[in-house]
């Protein structure tokens, strides 16, 4: 006898109405979530896997509208309730969780009363009663002293703290269905950890049914008992979480599986099977015949004041405090390191967010000024020059940057061609507007942008695209180190394939040396000769990638490894040949 | 990730952004209406004083105080002098002080608002000091101040209005240059070899416009508005010219008396002045920033 | 908290300063010679040059300026020269009906502009928001003493609802005993129901011009904030929790959208000091910022710097009070450093 579905999806088609008509986001789609089990939905940005999940909670936003399908949670017709009737389930039946906890608390309301907003709305309960509930309930979300951090506001509290609250919310009254909506993206990868690892230890406890929403598909093989795959608003494949990572049956599956960075895999394998066999790269011979390394740092550190010890408050608690300060007034985002990269050589830098890993790349390309140490390039002591003047030297077009954020770091008001163009026009001697021009194109197809496309402007521009116009820029003036500042966190994973490749590919032919930070460990394996890993401001491992992350010397070391989500059944079914597990 | 299919027709230049103008303007038809409007003032901003058919200053005290009819569409005043002339007259003057002071208050208030927000330090220090001290002041009255002090000509008017609209421009100027001073492009647009002053004035400005354009539109309502008060009390231009505020003022005291159209039609002219920059700066910013085009 | 409100006070010292200095020296640029019009205009030369004297107006301008602060620093503003009595005692009785009429027009306006933008924003494309936008533009174009203008041509002059713009008072009754200065807290003080109707209706008009006046603003501020507060995450988590309407809009939303909200506030109080001056115009008003026409005409700079020192003061307070009002709502200004 089969037991009725808590969810069951039949059919379901999302539609939105824009400007340009109406849009489906999600057409004909069947879902179906057991008592106790958990799902998880896959799929790259436009996939609508979101949508899916809000059209469930009916909080789709004003322009969607769900024009044909029946969703039945526990049987009764969502899609058809009232606004009401929505109101009863939402919080007491099914809950969600979102991405960015932070901005999904009220900031000026302490999260004790959040949680107890929740509760008084759905349960009958006294004010007491439900205070202590509330504290209950940030206890067992293990956050500590929690009727100290009742009173707690939403900044007072880190990232992973606040993740732990929006699910205490959700937990508050017990619902029968849980839907995480990529609740670890931005989230430090041990934390990822903690913050799955509860969830999924609380959803068991009291059987729930989850929905994981995610692009990660390691994440969801190693947490879901099912997996979803969807692509464009339709669902392409639906299988058993085994059968989907070790055997997928659709084509679109088996890219996302090989896109997808993992131990044993190179930089080839990631691309799709169908992907044109790209002509062997000849690689540039080194610039210069020298040894030495390109760039020397040492006992490197940049202190900044800590916040509150300067100005008027500062100067008053230093007056009523009476004692030495609980903490040292400086603050040391880099705590004298010392590294080298050499000429061709390709060097991670990993670490979690706070360890100073953006501060080094930061003061290595001369952006901001060092407090103390030597940054020696090629032999010439670059860290003496105030950064303010650095521009302005020649040495400026030898150390050059990809940012992280491809849509940040391209003026909006710029051209493609024009945001290429720019440090041609300042920093070479290609003069006349023809000869840029022709320069703007031979980089563009160096990259694969597609030459029409470099008159548009940014918010024209596709994910992918914008990295590629921000690659081109970086190299346009042929430096001899490039600092790569997570290049791809903001790419879906199978441009992010195609992106890392070329990143290879024009690392071999300019001859470029690159510093590639990253907080992804395997992405770090696939590009990277020698891994540098960083915590609170001090280097605490390094040596040759493939020693780092297989037999890790640092407990820290250690513990970033074990925080890389890994499906139980890998290590038997997959990659037979390799003994490790990893 | 929806992919853009190549279109032929570039898009930059000159010719596209007339183009995208054309469509924004035909496709609100507010902005439409606003367009048109600010046309209609502009015209008569040219011509008026050409084609209007009786002289704004001749008096005629045998026809003082006449109600709208076909000889005097507005009516006259109380010395005889056609309304309807002196409306359209004064729309020349009205205009001319609303585009200098934005025009200047623009440059003083935009640039170092601009400099602050970028630059911070002691730059940022001093003009805040300024403006702060300039705020200090209800700004009307200190307009009123600057202009009895100075004299009551129209150049005095402009500077008055400006001075007082600078900590406005000033604070938005630094908000926005703030926001973008840590932004990756303009990182990255050190990294290309810019100096500081090309960064502010070829990469960040360029971003500021849109919304600078919007303020300097609502501006020039506010010149208007301020020149018109100004007026209204008697600091503002002399009698007998032809200006908004001051026909306002003369027709006040008939309003008790139930001569309406003396007050009306210069205030009526006023508030559609005002409402179609308003309305204006709207579509403008929808031209100006690309971010809007499809 | 008490460290904000001490950083901003300290703040607010260069910048009363600066008003300082600039007022006296605006006055002192003035066209007129308040030495002539105090003498008379059948005064001689050598009279005239006599008062110059007695009123110290000879002294070279770093001497006139100590002897001003000197005086300042006693609470001696000067006296008037147009009517002889001292600034202080005038700014005393004229104050408060600038005060009544403001603070009156803010909260009317405010009573109808925040429920007009809150709905507006919870009901976009609707008739209240297409409304919101037209009294949004349109309380923005309007010149402040037209509508003043138009509405006692309207509601004086053809339907004779209203009274007569004639001040605060019908010459018939007498102002009621000064506590406050305001006259309608003074007559509910005195027990006197009927000169607390008069003042009333006294107030309805100008009342209305100002409210008028400052609903744009606000119902424009309102709305903004509230669409982007009813975008935001926590909004839609607070949905996604099932908590009612009500808690979602009211204390979820709205507490947030009001911070823009009350920063604007400060600015609209700066226009409505300066559209008082017009407002006392059109009625008659016999409040502050006529005072300050009448001496700025008649180049009469002691109540002038009087009034222009008064309103900086005030406005610097005003400000501290908005600051303070913020730092209540959100505990991110009071708790970090």
């Amino acid at each position: 006898m089969t037991a009725i579905p808590l969810l069951d999806v039949r059919d379901l088609t999302v539609e939105f109405s824009t400007r340009r008509g109406a849009v489906r986001a999600v057409e004909h789609i069947d879902l179906t979530v057991a008592k106790g089990e958990t799902v998880g939905i896959v799929g790259e940005s436009g996939s609508g896997k979101s949508v899916t999940s809000y059209a469930v909670m009916r909080i789709l936003d004003r322009a969607g509208r769900i024009p044909e399908g029946t969703i039945r949670f526990t049987g009764i017709d969502v899609t058809a309730a009232s606004e009401d009737d929505m109101r009863q389930l939402r919080g007491r039946e099914m809950s969600m969780i979102f991405q960015n906890p932070r901005a999904a608390l009220n900031p000026i309301r302490k999260v004790g009363r959040q949680i107890e907003d929740v509760l008084t709305e759905h349960v009958k309960a006294s004010s007491h009663e439900v205070s202590e509930k509330a504290i209950e309930i940030l206890d067992q979300v293990r956050i500590a002293r929690p009727r100290e951090r009742y009173h707690a506001y939403p900044f007072e509290l880190s990232g992973g703290m606040c993740q732990r609250v929006v699910i205490a919310l959700a937990l508050a009254c017990r619902p029968q269905l849980l839907i995480a909506d990529e609740p670890t993206t931005g989230l430090d990868v041990t934390t990822q950890k903690a913050v799955m690892d509860l969830i999924v230890e609380l959803t068991r406890e009291r059987a729930m049914s989850t929905i994981l929403i995610t692009h990660d598909l390691g994440l969801a093989a190693t947490y879901c008992d099912r997996i979803v795959v969807m692509e464009k608003g339709h669902i392409v494949e639906s299988a058993d979480a085994r059968a989907v990572f070790t055997a997928p049956s659709h084509d679109y599956t088996r890219k996302l599986m090989r896109a997808t960075p993992r131990a044993g895999a190179s930089l080839r394998d990631l691309l799709p099977e169908t992907a044109p066999a790209t002509a062997s790269v000849t690689k540039l011979s080194p610039r210069s015949e020298s040894r030495a390394p390109l760039l020397l740092v040492q006992r490197l550190v940049k202190e900044y004041p800590r916040k509150g010890s300067t100005g008027f408050r500062g100067i008053f608690d230093k007056l009523t405090r009476g004692g030495p300060a609980p903490e040292p007034d400086m603050f040391r985002a880099v705590d004298g390191i010392s590294f080298t990269i050499n000429r061709g050589e390709s060097v991670g830098l990993v670490g979690e967010s706070g360890c100073g890993k953006s501060t080094t790349s930061t003061m290595i390309m001369r952006l901001i000024d060092k407090s103390d140490g030597m940054i020696m390039f090629d032999g010439e002591n670059i860290g003496d020059i105030p950064a303010r003047q650095f521009s302005r030297l020649p040495q400026r077009r030898r150390i050059q940057m990809v940012f992280q954020d491809p849509t940040d770091s391209l003026n909006p008001r710029f051209t493609a061609a024009r945001a290429i163009a720019d440090p041609i026009l300042r920093l070479s001697d290609i003069k006349g507007a023809d000869a840029v021009r022709a320069r703007c194109e031979e980089l563009a197809r160096q990259v694969g942008l597609p030459l029409e496309l470099l008159d548009r402007f940014p918010h024209q521009l596709s994910g992918g695209q914008k990295a590629r116009v921000g690659i081109a820029r970086a190299i346009a003036l042929q430096p001899e180190l490039v600092i790569l500042d997570e290049p791809t966190a903001a790419l879906d994973v199978s441009v992010q394939a195609v992106v890392l490749n070329l990143l290879q590919d024009l690392k071999e032919s300019l001859g470029m040396s690159y510093l590639f930070v990253s907080h992804d460990l395997n992405v770090v394996r696939l590009l990277c000769d020698r891994v540098i890993v960083m915590k609170a401001g001090k280097i605490v491992e390094e040596g040759p990638t493939e020693r780092v992350l297989s037999a890790p010397e640092a407990q820290y070391t250690r513990d970033l490894i074990a925080a890389i989500p890994h499906p139980t059944f890998v290590s038997q079914h997959t990659e037979p040949h390799r003994a490790a597990t990893l | 990730m929806t992919d853009i299919v190549a279109t032929h027709r570039p898009s930059s230049g000159i010719a596209a952004t007339l183009r995208h103008a054309r469509y924004v303007v035909s496709e609100n038809r507010v902005t439409g209406f606003a367009f048109g409007l600010f046309l209609v003032i502009v015209l008569a901003a040219l011509i008026g004083p050409y084609v209007v058919p009786y002289d704004p200053l001749a008096s005629n005290t045998t026809a003082a105080l006449k109600p709208p009819s076909m000889q005097h569409w507005f009516g006259t005043d109380q010395l005889g002098r056609d309304v309807f002339a002196r409306v359209i007259v004064a729309t020349r003057l009205d205009f001319v002080i609303a585009v200098t002071s934005v025009a200047l208050v623009f440059l003083m208030g935009g640039l170092a608002g601009v400099a602050a927000g970028f630059f911070g330090g002691w730059t940022d220090r001093v003009v805040g000091r300024v403006a702060d001290t300039i705020m200090a002041f209800p700004l009307f009255v200190l307009a009123m101040g600057i202009v009895a002090a100075m004299g009551n000509t129209v150049q005095n008017i402009v500077i008055a209005t400006a001075i007082v609209n600078f900590p406005l421009y000033a604070r938005v100027a630094r908000a926005e240059a703030n926001v973008r001073r840590e932004a990756g492009f303009v990182l990255a647009a050190r990294l290309s070899g810019n100096s500081e002053v090309r960064i502010v004035l070829a990469h960040v400005l360029p971003n500021i416009m849109p919304i600078m354009i919007v303020q300097m539109s609502l501006t020039m309502g506010y010149a208007i508005l301020n020149a018109a008060g100004l007026s209204f009390i008697g600091l503002g231009v002399r009698p007998p010219t032809a200006e908004w505020g001051i026909m306002v003022a003369e027709g006040a005291a008939f309003m008790v008396s139930g001569e309406w159209w003396i007050a009306f039609f210069p205030g009526a002219a006023l508030m559609l002045a005002v409402f179609c920059f308003n309305l204006l700066g709207d579509g403008l910013r929808d031209i100006v920033d690309p971010q809007r085009r499809t | 908290m008490l460290g904000m409100v001490f950083k901003r006070l300290l703040v607010a010292v260069p910048s009363l300063i600066g008003v300082v200095i600039v007022t006296f020296l605006l006055t002192r640029a003035l066209p007129g010679d308040p030495a002539a019009y105090f003498a008379g205009p059948a005064a001689t030369k050598e009279a005239i040059e006599q008062i110059r004297v007695k009123l110290g107006l000879d002294q070279p301008l770093v001497v006139q300026f100590a002897r001003y602060v000197k005086d300042l620093a006693r609470g001696d503003l000067g006296n008037s020269l147009t009517t002889g009595q001292p600034v202080v005692q005038e700014i005393k009785t004229r104050l408060p009906a600038s005060a009544e009429l403001t603070l009156l027009g803010l909260i009317v306006s405010m009573s109808i502009a925040v429920p007009l933008g809150i709905m507006a924003a919870t009901r976009p494309g609707s008739l209240v928001d297409h409304a919101c936008r037209v009294v949004a533009t349109a309380g923005v174009s309007l010149p402040v003493f037209f509508t003043g203008l138009i509405l006692v041509y309207v509601f004086y002059y053809q339907l004779g609802w209203a009274p007569a713009p004639l001040g605060r008072l019908d010459i018939f009754f007498s102002p009621p005993p000064h506590i406050t200065g305001f006259y309608l807290i003074d007559s509910l003080i005195a027990g006197n129901g009927e000169l607390f109707v008069a003042s009333l209706k006294q107030l309805i008009l100008p009342t209305l011009t100002l409210a008028i006046f400052s609903l744009a603003p606000i119902a424009r501020m309102t709305r903004a904030s509230m669409l982007a507060v009813l975008a935001s995450d926590f909004v839609r988590t607070a949905r996604a929790s099932g908590l009612a309407p009500f808690t979602v809009i009211v204390v979820y939303a709205f507490r947030n959208a009001m911070l823009p909200v009350v920063t604007t506030l400060g600015m609209v109080f700066s226009f409505l000091l300066g559209a008082n001056v017009l407002v006392e115009k059109v009625f008659a008003w016999p409040g502050i910022g006529s005072f300050a026409v009448e001496a700025l005409i008649a180049s009469d700079f002691a109540p002038l710097q009087g009034f222009v020192l008064t309103m900086a003061i005030m406005y610097v307070a005003l400000n501290l009070l908005i600051d303070v009002l913020y730092g209540l709502i959100d505990p991110r200004v009071r708790l970090e450093a």
